[in-house]
């Protein structure tokens, strides 16, 4: 029974992992109706910006917001010179688009800042807490926590706020929006933007449990991908529940049935599992298609 | 058309080498593909790009020691080495068809420490079938080394995967008897080659293991979480760490995040001081960690004034892009140190079948790099280079040498 | 003969190429030949992925995986069971077309991302399901196939013909590459020039328009999957038997994106476009990471920086700047160029008559 409680205990705290960088995944679905196959990777790459400011002796709690910063602007340009030319191509080409952006991220990645693995210090130590008996580290609780507050910040934005509105009206019904003014193109480049910096907090919070390399977000894109897709691809909630439940069945079903080294295995499983009986997931909103 | 051009170059290079050796007494000289009269050509395939691009170092830093012996010694009695790297993106298609360029187009003399099991498995019967040295393959799979006799143009140098996890077994038998012992190996050759070592070593005592988990290479480290949570519910009371270095580093952290304080034994692939500090800041708390050593580590300050340290340090500046403290390095350097010894064996007779014979039955080296008393040696009945580690405890900021050098020659068959 | 003169000229151009292809290995050596046959294999697997996303509109990133179905097809039934290797070809690709007809059937249900996303982790997940039932596959020690013998005809013709040389082993497999390309060519062209190549465009155009025109949008789609999976079960097959060894790394997510690569930028719904496609996606790679560090004017530190990472930030650089530029491939651009030049040379006159351009896609 104990181990069982840690393995759902563990499983929580790998989900808020997934959680993290799932709510970057979901504001560039609803800004665009597009998964960005480049998200994990752009996270990185902030996050080895965050790092080169600490090292160079930048306090950690304004090297946080000032990478934010960076990488908003960072997405936004990336929009603006990679997306923008093929912004009404169709789905295929937009696919390949993001994933030679993370190819193009992650050869930039190791040529500037190389593959030994380093250590990102964390203001949250990595002494653990007692939960009923099974362990989790204050890290992990941070990550579940900082993701927690993302969520809210998002969930705000886009359902209270006029600009989230926009936001979500240029991606759904892009000729509508520009009839009544909007610039649906610059929507598109917020969108980036913002996906640009959730996904830079998920890179910070997470590289001190992971260890800052070029290929740090490689496994974890795919397991975000599960956690977006169960949640409801268009749901920041489902993105964070989606990410926990993912955690724990993967460790629950990796430890206890099918072996550790399927558990990638469970994340497709899940993924297919999920397209195929209830497309929207957890949380999503089925959308018509316009005959 | 192909075989003709190999062919012609022997022939000219024969010709040449009598017609010049006409007028002294000296031994006739002989070359073959891939030497001239002042270079000599290795070829190497290694992952330079993708997920195990971390090695592609190595080839750097045995460019390095080439480039070294190149301008210190004007290369081998005068052949200058020059060391054609490819990336094979650690794909054995790409090994196959780069292999072949090498040889096939590029002429070279030998391979050199290809590195990757499956990549190098897959060149293994073409080199030998073309009678191309496939030396010192980057690889501790026991198989390169132990299959000799089907494949004598092939030839490892790292101590064997298994001959490792037999010295981990011996160190168990005589201090741990009573031991419960948990495994975490990686589902590949490297995890299951050291897992087949231990349960070998162990002999009959091999129920001590009371739990196995392993983990693929594609898994996320956090979720490691579920297999050694596993582990430690099985009773364990001793961990064997079978991993690479980054789920090494990850599982250290996680043994004590879920409050276990087993006896640990990780591998010699994952010990480098440098990846026990990132273990220690991820919050391991390394309290009773066992390994073993073979190679002299950069980080550690106990080899700060050694003469094989210093050099390797001289030599690893003419690699522009290679970390100095990192164990992947000094590897690199050690290994390139014991082809430049083979070739000088070879001295005026540079055939592929005296440097292969050299390598697989008359090595017996002395490397700076490598510990003290650990010595490259092979023999006509025993064609394993390195076979002798010493166990190492971790102290806290350190590794200490423990014992003496163990020897696991003659041991795997 | 009124019929040969008749014949578009691409006809011709078409006829050229093949014969270039026969003679090929006569002239190159057994290595380059070795090059092409890996040319040829991805021409055909990138030849079924375009049948799938170019002409029936669905989107896969799992090809790769399909390929090491029909590669460990081939091996096992060599390995395990002593088949003789040419019947494991078809039979490979038989059962990897069944797979991939079972997989078509809830891609129906999943959008062309969704589905993008499902056959991204189906490659992901492809080495570590391979590695399981180690008794079959060899888990990841592989299984080792040796070089095929030619056989003794073709020993002969090739030995008439160069004037007495050795076929090696390298050069027979390129010819069977060769006939089996020729082949699904073949049979691909007859597929989309007449009805079910038709049927799919129009789903992939206008699904919903398709179904109320009474096509069976359902089996089209899934008849495109087993057959796109047939075809990478053959590549696959081949693949395995060329490079001697098949084991789970040799399939990872890496060679479905080269796939996919390959067939954009050869060309989408063209016949053509693949081997364009197959010619990219082997020599892209070499030539990046090579070229650099063997040209001689490029200075050491630049080509020692570009050699680390130079290669991938390349490739995805050009990924980028070719879908932005020219995303119907080296064939649309291609065709595009070639109606520039045919109008140009024709005079602005024929612009009134009121013609119709013709169909790029009618070969």
């Amino acid at each position: 029974m104990q181990e069982f409680v840690q393995q759902v205990v563990s499983g929580i705290a790998s989900g808020g992992i997934f959680a993290s960088l799932a709510l970057a995944l979901v504001l560039i679905y609803n800004a665009m109706g597009l998964v960005n196959f480049a998200q994990g990777e752009m996270a990185m790459f902030a996050t080895f910006i965050a790092y080169t400011l600490i090292s160079h002796g930048v306090n950690y709690f304004i090297a946080f917001p000032l990478t934010l910063g960076l990488a908003f602007i960072g997405g936004v340009l990336v929009e603006r010179a990679v997306i923008r030319p093929v912004e009404r191509a169709p789905v295929l080409t937009l696919v390949i688009v993001t994933l030679g952006l993370a190819t193009l991220i992650n050869g930039a990645a190791g040529f500037l800042f190389g593959y030994t693995p380093n250590y990102f210090s964390s203001p949250f130590s990595a002494h653990t807490v007692n939960i009923f008996g099974a362990f989790a580290s204050y890290q992990d609780l941070s990550v579940i926590a900082v993701s927690g507050i993302v969520l809210v910040a998002i969930y705000l934005l886009l359902q209270r706020t006029t600009l989230g509105l926009t936001l979500r009206a240029a991606a759904h019904h892009p000729e509508a929006s520009r009839l009544l003014g909007v610039r649906v193109s610059w929507m598109l480049a917020l969108g980036w933007g913002l996906a640009s910096a959730v996904g830079a907090v998920s890179g910070i919070m997470v590289a001190p449990i992971l260890l800052l390399e070029p290929n740090m977000m490689q496994t974890i894109i795919i397991y975000a991908f599960a956690a977006a897709v169960l949640g409801g691809i268009d749901s920041p909630l489902g993105a964070v529940v989606g990410g926990l439940i993912v955690g724990v069945t993967v460790n629950l079903v990796g430890a206890y049935l099918v072996g550790g080294d399927l558990e990638l295995a469970v994340a497709l499983a899940i993924i297919v599992g999920v397209l195929v009986v209830k497309p929207n997931g957890l949380f999503g909103r089925a959308a018509a298609r316009n005959v | 058309m192909a075989k003709m051009g190999p062919r012609i170059g022997v022939l000219v290079a024969f010709l040449v080498t009598m017609a010049a050796c006409g007028g002294s007494n000296a031994p006739a000289a002989q070359s073959d593909v891939g030497v001239t009269s002042n270079s000599i050509l290795l070829g190497n395939t290694i992952a330079l790009s993708g997920p195990a691009r971390a090695y592609g170092t190595i080839a750097n830093a045995e460019n390095a020691y080439f480039t070294y012996i190149n301008n210190t010694k004007g290369g081998i009695n005068g052949r200058k080495i020059t060391f054609k790297i490819l990336d094979d993106a650690y794909t054995p298609a790409n090994a196959v068809t780069l292999t072949k360029q090498l040889v096939e187009q590029d002429q070279v003399f030998a391979m050199f420490s290809g590195l990757g099991t499956q990549t190098q498995t897959s060149v293994r019967d073409y080199l030998n079938t073309q009678k191309v040295p496939q030396l010192f393959v980057a690889t501790g799979a026991t198989t390169f080394m132990a299959d000799y006799g089907a494949h004598n143009w092939t030839i490892g140098w790292q101590p064997p995967y298994q001959g490792e996890a037999r010295i981990y077994a011996k160190d168990i038998l005589a201090n741990h008897t009573s031991a419960k012992i948990g495994v975490l190996y990686q589902n590949d050759d490297y995890g299951q080659d050291y897992l087949k070592g231990l349960t070998d070593g162990l002999g009959s005592s091999s129920g001590l293991i009371v739990d196995k988990e392993s983990y693929d290479v594609t898994a996320a480290v956090p979720t490691l979480a579920a297999q050694l949570s596993k582990i430690k519910a099985s009773g364990a009371d001793t961990l064997f760490l079978f991993t690479t270095p980054a789920f090494t580093i990850g599982s250290l952290a996680i043994v004590t995040k879920i409050g276990w304080a087993p006896l640990i034994y990780l591998n010699s692939v994952s010990n480098p001081q440098v990846y026990m500090g990132l273990a220690q800041k991820s919050g391991a708390a390394l309290t009773n960690v066992t390994s073993v050593g073979y190679i002299k580590d950069p980080t550690d300050p106990q080899w700060a004034n050694d003469d094989g340290m210093k050099l390797y340090k001289t030599v690893i500046a003419n690699c522009t892009t290679c970390n100095v403290m990192d164990g992947f390095n000094i590897y690199g350097v050690a290994v390139a140190y014991s082809m430049v010894d083979i070739l000088t064996q070879a001295g005026s007779v540079m055939t592929r079948k005296n440097v292969m014979d050299i390598a697989a039955n008359h090595l017996n080296e002395t490397n700076p790099f490598l510990l003290p008393t650990v010595k490259v040696k092979t023999t006509s009945s025993d064609h394993f280079p390195i076979t002798q580690e010493q166990v190492i405890h971790w102290s806290g900021t350190g590794w200490t040498l423990q014992g003496s050098i163990i020897d696991e020659r003659g041991t795997i068959k | 003969m009124s019929r040969l003169r008749n014949a578009p000229p691409l006809y011709f151009l078409g006829v050229i190429v093949v014969l270039f292809f026969i003679g090929l290995p006569t002239v190159v050596t057994s290595f380059q030949s070795s090059e092409w046959t890996q040319v040829l294999i991805f021409a055909i697997v990138i030849m079924g992925l375009n049948i799938l996303v170019g002409y029936s509109g669905q989107i896969s990133l799992g090809h790769g995986a399909l390929m090491a179905v029909g590669a460990y097809t081939c091996a096992i039934l060599i390995h395990r069971y002593n088949v003789d290797y040419l019947i494991t070809i078809p039979i490979a690709g038989l059962l990897t077309g069944v797979v991939g007809f079972v997989l078509g059937i809830p891609a129906l249900r999943l959008s062309a991302l969704y589905l993008a996303l499902a056959t991204f982790a189906l490659a992901v997940v492809a080495p570590s399901l391979i590695k399981r039932p180690v008794q079959l596959t060899g888990g990841v020690q592989g299984i080792l196939l040796s070089p095929p013998d030619p056989p003794q005809f073709a020993k002969d013709g090739f030995g008439a013909v160069t004037g007495g040389l050795a076929m090696t082993s390298d050069q027979w497999m390129y010819y069977v590459s060769l006939v089996l390309a020729l082949l699904l060519f073949w049979f691909a062209w007859n597929l989309v020039r007449h009805r079910p190549g038709r049927a799919m465009r129009a789903i992939r155009d206008r699904e919903v328009a398709a179904a109320s025109s009474g096509i069976n949008v359902a089996a089209y789609k899934t008849l495109a999957f087993g057959i796109s999976a047939f075809y990478a079960g053959i590549g696959g097959a081949l693949y395995g038997l060329s490079i001697g060894f098949v084991s789970p790394d040799t399939f990872p997510l890496a060679l479905s994106f080269q796939l996919l690569v390959g067939a954009v930028i050869g060309g989408l719904a063209s016949i053509t476009g693949p081997l364009v496609g197959g010619i990219f996606t082997f020599w892209l790679p070499i030539v990046s990471s090579q070229f650099v560090a063997s040209q001689p004017w490029i200075p050491a530190g630049v080509a020692a920086a570009f050699k680390n990472a130079g290669p991938q930030v390349t490739y995805g650089a050009l990924l980028i700047l070719i879908m932005i530029f020219a995303p119907n491939g080296v064939v649309g651009l291609v065709t595009v160029g070639y109606a520039r030049l045919q109008a140009r040379l024709r005079g602005a006159g024929d612009r009134g008559s009121g013609q119709m351009p013709s169909d790029p896609q009618t070969v």
